[in-house]
């Protein structure tokens, strides 16, 4: 099988293991993304140039991730997992406190977030590890994989990182579910999710956590406490109209209503000062990378890539779906960046990497084999 | 796969549906709700109108100060710039962090109020979040204690407490303007939107005393109750034709400028608001009734011997036994026993009715907030009518007595009176003859010559009518014997009057009591000071020399 081309022809882009269409909309997304941050940042040129060096630096990570091959990836996920695991350990025993969760990992010289190694350990061993298997997998294959990825997301959940932690289990649920499910395993893993929804909810959750779910459900209860965050950012998207108030003029951001403003709230600004037909350009353009993450995916060479990359484009959706819900409303607070627009660091690169494994994925073809 | 490509597009369009809901349906409802967090309607603050005398001298001004205050849910965070603030604000950090830290969920409390403008500058340039400053106007009042009954003043957020500031607090108080404004979290205004209204200054009000004559009559009696240890006192000044106050005072009073500490029985009014009753100072009423009623003449006799009359099986008793004298005499001696005999023979308790007629027991129509109109009982028994006689069983307050006393001082009318200026006289209630208001004045002129009680209150130049008073104070249900109120009213020019005065001094205590010891000097002091303050031409020529020596006079009780 040769990919989309119906001749065989090496391409220049193929060489560099670079794709186009991902390249050039990411492009465009991270630039707008730059216009908005300095919006948000109340005209901070320099929070701007912060993070146009940590796009370049997320950028050459892409690079240098798609150059790895799909099957270099299976080989080191095993090591890779095992050490993010450990990791994850050693940050609940020993992690440092910030900001009240212990996400951190000192390393003298560094500061690390296993959490972050994770989001991209966990679908590449559930997919390493359900390639190998007959799909649709049995039961017991499910459970076993099902392991792999709700230990990670439990340890980073209890760190507490809600939101990392719904991203790491959900990138290994993807793999589950691209791997192919039988509706009665579906209808048994509902029956299982309720009764484990409840646990977590009486055991599992922090206070805030939970006051985070309770105000989503009526923010209106607390307009001054946790709700006050939804009420301002829905306020703030519903007041930039069609057109929106134009860039620099939002005043719910620039007069400090809007909180979080340059990281998880990012897209509240955006609604504000662009209008509902920039909101609807912004999704059409984060519809246009899913599905060309998507297409890779079903054009894999192997199992493994394919249940790779469909989990990873998959992830990406998750964060964008979470973020906008969140900030529109419709979804609990968790503290998810929207991709490419946030201001953010490690996520970032993360990010980037994964879109890394999809040029990868898209790229790597045994070229040998037709 | 098919169920992942489902999964997003249900995702997809749930953003979608949300972002029309929230931009295009919800939008204005949206709208509104941000600009109410930004776009704020502030009040603009108007100054009180300014009080003046007669002349348009200042009385009361407001000047502008600046009150600071803190939304202490944003301040509590910074706890460690407190020592700062409390340095700028010049007051105790501790009690700084005492007030920010109870009110840690409040968003507005006053840190300091009516401060320098510099002081609020200096507290506002340390920027800190939730600190704002807030333009306020407080009032001032230049003559301090000379005017402080009348005037009153107003609590700290410039509303009317007392005196004429709560009389007239509609027409002095300002109205406040608005304006729009856009204000951060902080709640820093960031920029001006629009005026709304613009501030009205509360209008200026022109009272009808006269500051010169106020000060004088202050400081007098201020000397009077300070040489004979007295425990009140109280002068009022009144303009005969237009019922015009022209001064009012009191002691003890109090420094409006400054009102920490002070008990609240100094700021009371007395002039207005306590009663007292009016002893001998009611006789020229009493011998008006008789006058009136046709029985007497300024010249008929009256027996006033053995000094004492019995009424029932009460005595009336005069100081001394003035022998056979007529109706001028009784009030230039001040006998009791001819005035009970004169209200005695007159028919349906004639006296009473001719003293609610000039006006005891009405209201002043001064509209002072606390006066009171005082009292006269209707005499029911022959005691009853001869203690109204010479000023028992009646209740005034001084800025009555004098008010009644206009009334002998003019054509006879009763005329409200009035703290503000007037333009002219008010039309007024004819209450007693012209011609026996005359006849009594002149028997009041024999009061102050000698001869009479009340000779301290000459006036050198002028003519003086009045009547002297020493009443003895009702203490529980009886009479006391060593509590006297020392009182004068009494009138300038005789021959023509413009000027009312009454002069009650409460519980002398250095021996001497007679009204005409103790208030009666007060008068003639005042009173010579206000005629020429006044430009009232004199009426009594030079040469004609009226007898200046202290004469202490004898008076009944």
């Amino acid at each position: 099988m040769i990919g989309e081309s119906p001749t065989p022809q090496i391409t220049l882009a193929q060489r560099l293991h670079i794709d186009p269409p991902l390249l050039v909309s990411l492009l465009l997304l991270s630039g707008l993304g730059l216009v908005v941050l300095y919006s948000a940042s109340g005209a901070d040129l320099q929070m701007v140039e912060g993070q146009a060096l940590r796009l370049g630096i997320a950028f050459a990570t892409m690079f240098g991730v798609a150059q790895i091959s799909p099957d270099t990836l299976r080989r080191w996920s095993p090591w890779l997992y095992g050490l993010g695991l450990i990791m994850l350990v050693a940050v609940l025993v020993m992690g440092e406190i910030g900001k009240g969760a212990q996400r951190w990992l000192d390393l003298g010289v560094l500061r690390f977030q296993p959490s972050e190694l994770m989001k991209l350990a966990v679908p590449t061993a559930t997919a390493a590890f359900l390639a190998r298997m007959s799909l649709p997998p049995r039961f017991w294959p499910v459970v076993f994989t099902g392991l792999i990825f709700v230990i990670p997301a439990v340890l980073v959940a209890k760190q507490p990182d809600l939101g990392t932690a719904l991203l790491v289990g959900s990138s290994g649920m993807f793999v589950l579910l691209f791997g192919g499910l039988r509706w009665r395993v579906i209808a048994a893993g509902a029956l299982v999710a309720v009764p484990l929804i409840w646990l977590l909810w009486e055991f599992g959750m922090h206070d805030y956590q939970r006051r985070r779910v309770l105000t989503f459900l009526n923010p209106e209860t607390d307009p001054l406490g946790a709700g006050y965050h939804i009420i301002q950012s829905t306020i703030a998207i519903g007041s930039g109209g069609m057109y929106g108030k134009g860039w620099l003029k939002g005043t719910q951001s620039h007069l400090e209503f809007l909180p979080e403003r340059h990281t998880d709230f990012i897209f509240a600004v955006f609604g504000e000062e662009f209008g509902l037909m920039a909101v609807l350009l912004l999704l059409a353009l984060y519809g246009f990378i899913v599905m060309r993450g998507l297409y890779i995916a079903a054009n894999g060479q192997d199992t493994f890539s394919r249940l790779l990359a469909g989990s990873v484009i998959m992830t990406f959706f998750v964060y964008v779906f979470v973020n906008i819900g969140m900030v529109s409303g419709i979804l609990p607070v968790v503290g998810v960046p929207l991709p490419l627009i946030s201001r953010g660091g490690t996520s970032m690169v993360t990010l980037f990497a994964a879109f890394g494994i999809l040029m990868s994925v898209q790229t790597h073809h045994r070229l040998i084999r037709s | 796969m098919k169920v992942v490509r489902g999964a997003i597009v249900v995702a997809m369009a749930a953003l979608l549906v949300r972002a029309i809901d929230l931009n295009v349906i919800k939008r204005e409802f949206l709208q509104d709700q941000g600009d109410a967090r930004y776009l704020r309607t502030v009040s603009i603050s108007a100054h009180r109108g300014m009080i003046t005398d007669r002349n348009g001298e200042p009385l009361a001004v407001s000047t502008p100060v600046d009150s600071v205050w803190a939304n202490p849910k944003l301040l509590v965070d910074q706890h460690d710039r407190f020592d700062e603030l409390a340095k700028a604000l010049e007051m105790p950090p501790a009690a700084l962090a005492e007030l920010i830290d109870k009110r840690a969920d409040k968003e507005f409390v006053y840190l300091r109020r009516h401060v320098n403008p510099d002081l609020s500058a200096t507290a506002l340039a340390l920027k800190l979040p939730g600190v704002a400053v807030q333009r306020e106007y407080r009032r001032y009042y230049p003559t301090g204690e000379v005017f402080a009954h009348v005037l009153g003043f107003t609590n700290i957020d410039d509303v009317g407490q007392e005196g004429l500031e709560l009389a007239y607090d509609d027409t002095l108080r300002g109205i406040p303007g608005s304006k729009r404004v856009i204000k951060d979290r902080l709640g820093r205004v960031v920029q001006n939107v629009e005026s709304i209204a613009e501030p009205r200054p509360g209008a200026t009000l022109r009272l009808s005393l006269d500051r010169r004559v106020q000060y004088l009559a202050y400081r007098e009696l201020k000397a009077a109750v300070q040489a004979h240890k007295a425990k009140a006192a109280t002068a009022v000044v009144l303009d005969v034709a237009t019922g015009e106050i022209i001064a009012m005072v009191n002691q003890p009073s109090f420094n409006p400028n400054n009102r920490e500490d002070l008990k609240s029985d100094r700021y009371r009014n007395r002039a207005v608001t306590d009663l007292f009753e009016p002893g001998s100072t009611m006789k020229p009423f009493t011998v008006a009734a008789a006058l009136e009623s046709g029985r007497f003449q300024p010249d008929t006799p009256i027996d006033t011997r053995p000094g004492t009359l019995k009424v029932g099986s009460n005595t009336v008793k005069d100081v001394h036994n003035y022998g056979a004298i007529d109706v001028a005499r009784v009030i230039q001696k001040s006998s009791n026993v001819g005035a009970a005999m004169m209200a005695l023979s007159l028919p349906d308790n004639g006296l009473w009715q001719l003293l609610r007629r000039v006006g005891f027991g009405n209201p002043s129509g001064s509209n002072f907030p606390g006066e009171r109109s005082g009292y006269v009982v209707k005499p029911k028994r022959d005691i009853e009518i001869a203690t109204l006689s010479f000023g028992y069983g009646v209740s005034v307050t001084a800025l009555q007595l004098a008010q009644t006393y206009t009334v002998l001082a003019g054509d006879g009318a009763v005329r409200p009176v009035s703290f503000l200026s007037r333009s002219g006289p008010p039309a007024g209630v004819q209450a007693l003859n012209p011609q026996v208001v005359k006849q009594v004045r002149q028997m009041m002129e024999l009061v102050t010559q000698a001869g009479g009680t009340g000779t301290r209150a000459a006036v050198q130049g002028y003519r003086v009518a009045g009547k002297t008073g020493t009443v003895r104070k009702l203490s529980g249900g009886s009479y006391s014997d060593d509590a006297y109120l020392a009182l004068f009213a009494g009138m300038a020019p005789a021959s023509r009057p413009r000027l009312v005065m009454v002069v009650i001094v409460d519980e002398p205590r250095d021996g001497e009591y007679y009204g005409g010891q103790i208030a009666a000097p007060v008068f003639g002091h005042v009173m010579a000071g206000a005629l020429r303050l006044l430009d009232i031409p004199p009426d009594d020529l030079p040469g004609y020399g009226r007898q200046m020596t202290a004469v202490v006079g004898e008076e009944g009780l």
